[in-house]
């Protein structure tokens, strides 16, 4: 058998793939959103621009420094986490007091910011970035060529998201986090200094949002344009999944990733819409979102 | 007036309020374990317990702003389990909350007027002119009269000390001719004079109602309740009148150490 | 300041409308006007609601379509186009507000976001619309035999729409159904324990604030005689609420003074710095969330109060 509905086998294995590539990046994004909304309790609208400055970075790297893309993959997330750090310390610590709305705002702004910069310093076109020479190519599994660049990115992203998902709920720094964000004040009297938690929280989910970026740069154009309708797709996911889980975080975006790449099989036209639909669909029968927390 | 002796001498009196086997659980976690609460109309009815305790899940749980895991809640013999809030507060049964619950920033008078204007039936009217609503300021008026807010009533609400904020919130409730009052600590953190003056003001209003209030002060408690209901651990511990609970030597084990003291003192 | 000294300030207001066509471009004002419109709606919702939408823009670009389309493939009368695009508005409202209302706070400005970003596709994807280019040549049409081509004559149009509209507004805000609006964002618990029905109240605001943001997507649709996506897209959401912000969100006048500032800032700087625009959009955000969160006219009214003496919340 070598076709499914009528569509040829291999063009459906090979939009599940993109389909879990996307998924990948909106896991990653998503997971870092959640991170930093559980602490901060501020959505942070710039994580599409931090996502774009990622793979911007790398671009960078990669052509004035010299800098290739392995060691862009660690340079750049602790690059763009400094800058979380500067965002923090600078902006969000000032508003933490205020109702969660004016963070969405503060960090829309510093979205602005960010995206207009680097869409005045480097212009709108797209730029190349090569896919690392060891990743290059493909396995032949018989049926259909399999891009390795492709399976690195899911294997990849999968890792660093467990990895968070088990420091978090396993270990002892994760307690401290999430004590830190169900009592500040009974943490802070334990002999933990929430505000430096608070910041590195910031910090790692924006270093998140930058690896997202690095792992993308070679699946497509690099632009300071490529991150302006992420975040609200992202957000679509926030929404299906809730904020309450990071495991569905996690779930949550692989799915929509994989739906995503399934419609463009099917019915191409409803590509970039299916994540809203399914997301009023969700509303509609599941307010509260798949893994929302019981008010 | 009730009389208490009466109440408490009559303890077949029909029951205003009913939970069956009213069970709440937050993701593994009991708050609410079983409780079968009766309480009876014409009564001021304590719910006490240690912090902790699960009083105002158990509220939440009666008011409907939480949805009870398992059990059935039976207000003036009609099913209550599965209706929505506002509902609630328009079939008789009004809440307030352990964190003063007014208008901040809006008139002591408009913070009256928002529950008596409900009933005018023009709250979906954005063409009306906000002079219609006018015809409510004497009874508006009337009723700050009866906590003694009448003076204050041009007042923002937020500049108001905290016992008359309170004050105002029971005229606010009373606004709606609640048959049961739901009150929330309505003494908590309040000084002596404070505590007098909303204690008398409690028992005035308690005339053909029913009061259900959870409260720590147990001046309070034993000074005008005719039942109460001792909760520990999300579950009933004792019930009774306040002479049969203070002596429970179960009460007073769950309440070792200071609030003991108090409980013993009050006696 | 009491009824009647306003009231004075509102026919003074509406005299120097009138009049502004002999001093300034009328083609600005009427900008301006839409704008200030859009934001005025959307303030019913944010400031005096207490709700953050963040996807106002899908109302006045599905409107600004609507009444284009109206106007271009059916022929319908102008006024006929703009009362179309109002209702749009309101339907579209409905549909939005039902499916956003179920989830609150932060959740239901990103509802409103990613609502707003299927709008914008669909806008983009559907065949009448003109995709990328949009809708073009709109005709102005007439009114009464009058020719609203000309510039002045569709000033006084708008000018009377705007009016009316404000003051609709305000009227709402007063209204029995703004005072209970008032308490539900003041403290919805306490409002749901006295008995309202709190998400109708907040639906049936969301219907009013995007028909009038349709009416202001309409009515920027006559006067530039196209629609574009840019109308629809999230940028214009966040637009809106940086004019509402910057204005004095909650306040009468602030969405009028925001988008006059905005508005001016873009017409001005526009063809200049290119996407610094952007940046500087950034910084006044920034800068509004940080240090001047009562916007221009609270800060005008706090220093009112503060130079008679009183105290200002």
């Amino acid at each position: 058998m070598n076709e499914i509905f009528g569509i040829p086998l291999p063009a459906l294995l090979g939009q599940l793939m993109l389909g879990l590539v996307n998924g990948s990046f909106y896991a990653l994004l998503s997971l870092g959103l959640a991170v930093i909304f559980g602490m901060l309790h501020i959505i942070n609208f710039a994580h599409g621009a931090l996502y774009m400055m990622g793979a911007m970075f790398s671009w960078l790297a990669m052509v004035y420094l010299g800098i290739g893309y392995w060691r862009s993959l660690l340079l750049v997330p602790l690059f763009v986490g400094a800058i979380g750090i500067v965002i923090e310390r600078f902006l969000l610590q000032w508003i933490y007091k205020l109702d969660p709305l004016y963070g969405l705002l503060l960090t829309f702004g510093v979205a602005l910011i960010i995206g207009g910069g680097f869409r005045y310093v480097f212009g709108s076109s797209g730029q190349p970035y090569s896919i690392p020479p060891e990743l290059g190519g493909a396995v032949d599994l018989g049926f259909m060529f399999l891009p390795k660049y492709r399976m690195w990115v899911i294997v990849a992203s999968l890792t660093i998201c467990f990895a968070t998902w088990f420091m978090i709920e396993k270990t002892r720094l994760g307690a401290y986090l999430r004590a830190g964000t169900e009592n500040p004040g009974l943490t802070q009297a334990f002999g933990i200094n929430v505000p430096v938690m608070v910041m590195l929280t910031y910090a790692f989910g924006t270093a998140l949002a930058a690896f997202a970026g690095v792992l993308a740069a070679p699946t497509t154009q690099v632009s300071p344009l490529m991150s302006s309708n992420m975040i609200i797709t992202v957000f679509a996911v926030v929404v299906i999944g809730g904020m309450g889980s990071i495991m569905g975080s996690i779930i949550t975006g692989l799915g929509l990733g994989v739906i995503e790449g399934l419609t463009k099989v099917f019915y191409a036209q409803a590509s970039s819409t299916v994540v809203f639909i399914v997301m009023v669909i969700v509303l509609m029968v599941r307010p509260a979102g798949l893994f929302g927390k019981e008010k | 007036m009730t009389d208490k002796t009466v109440a408490t001498a009559r303890p077949e009196a029909e029951p205003i309020l009913e939970t069956h086997g009213l069970v709440k659980e937050f993701r593994g976690f009991v708050a609410v374990d079983g409780v079968d609460l009766k309480i009876r109309r014409g009564h001021i009815h304590a719910l006490i317990g240690p912090n902790g305790a699960g009083k105002t899940t158990c509220f939440n749980l009666l008011t409907k702003f939480l949805q009870p895991t398992r059990g059935t809640i039976r207000f003036k013999g009609r099913d209550i389990t599965g209706e929505a809030p506002q509902r609630i507060a328009r079939t008789g049964m009004v809440r307030s909350f352990q964190i003063s619950a007014v208008f901040p920033h809006m008139t002591v008078l408009e913070n009256v007027k928002v529950a008596l204007q409900r009933k005018l039936g023009t709250t979906f009217h954005f063409w009306e002119s906000g002079a219609s609503l006018r015809r409510l300021d004497e009874q508006a008026m009337a009723l700050l009269a009866s906590v003694g807010l009448e003076r204050y009533a041009d007042m923002v609400t937020v500049e108001m000390p905290y016992g008359r904020k309170r004050a105002l919130e029971i005229a606010t409730t009373l606004a709606l001719e609640p048959e049961l009052m739901l009150l929330d600590e309505p003494t908590q953190g309040m000084g002596h004079e404070d505590v007098e003056l909303v204690m008398q003001l409690i028992k005035k209003v308690s005339v053909n109602r029913t009061i259900l209030m959870v409260e720590h002060n147990m001046k309070v408690v034993s000074g005008i309740c005719d039942a109460i209901t001792v909760l520990a651990r999300g579950a009933i511990l004792a019930e009774g009148d306040y002479d049969a609970v203070s002596s429970n030597p179960l009460v007073i084990e769950a309440y070792m150490g200071s609030e003991a003291a108090q409980l013993a003192g009050a006696h | 300041m009491n009824a009647r000294k306003s009231s004075i300030a509102y026919v003074i207001g509406f005299a120097l409308l009138l009049a502004a066509p002999a001093a300034i471009y009328p083609v600005l004002i009427m900008k301006v006007l839409c704008f200030a419109l859009f934001a005025c709606a959307f303030n019913l919702l944010l400031g005096y609601t207490g709700l953050l939408s963040f996807g106002h823009a899908m109302f006045l670009g599905g409107s600004a379509y609507l009444t284009g389309h109206a106007l271009t493939a059916w022929e319908l009368p102008t006024l006929a186009g703009l009362a179309l695009g109002t209702l749009g508005g309101a339907v579209l409202g409905a549909l939005v507000g039902m499916l956003a209302i179920r989830r609150q706070g932060i959740y239901f400005a990103m509802v409103t976001l990613a609502l707003a970003q299927l709008m914008y596709f669909v806008l983009l994807q559907s065949s009448f619309s003109g995709g990328e280019n949009g809708l073009q040549g709109v005709p102005r049409g007439s009114l009464f035999g009058l020719d609203l081509a000309n510039d002045y004559i569709l000033y006084y149009l708008i000018v009377v729409l705007f009016s009316l509209t404000f003051w609709l507004i305000q009227r709402t805000i007063q209204s029995p159904f703004g005072q209970t609006l008032k308490a539900i964002r003041e403290n919805e618990p306490r409002a749901i324990s006295l008995g309202y029905d709190v998400d109708r109240y907040k639906l049936l605001a969301f219907v009013l604030s995007a028909g009038l943001a349709g009416l202001a997507g309409s009515m920027k649709t006559v006067l530039f005689g196209f629609a574009t996506l840019t109308d629809a897209h999230w940028n214009t959401s966040g637009e809106v609420v940086l004019m509402t912000l910057l204005g004095g969100m909650g306040t009468v006048l602030g969405p009028i003074a925001g988008a006059t500032v905005i508005v001016s800032l873009h017409s001005e700087l526009a063809d200049k710095v290119g996407s610094l625009v952007t940046v500087i959009t950034g910084f006044l955000f920034v800068f509004c969330v940080l240090v001047f969160r009562r916007g221009i006219v609270g800060e005008g009214i706090a220093l009112y109060h503060r130079m008679i003496g009183e105290k200002y919340r």
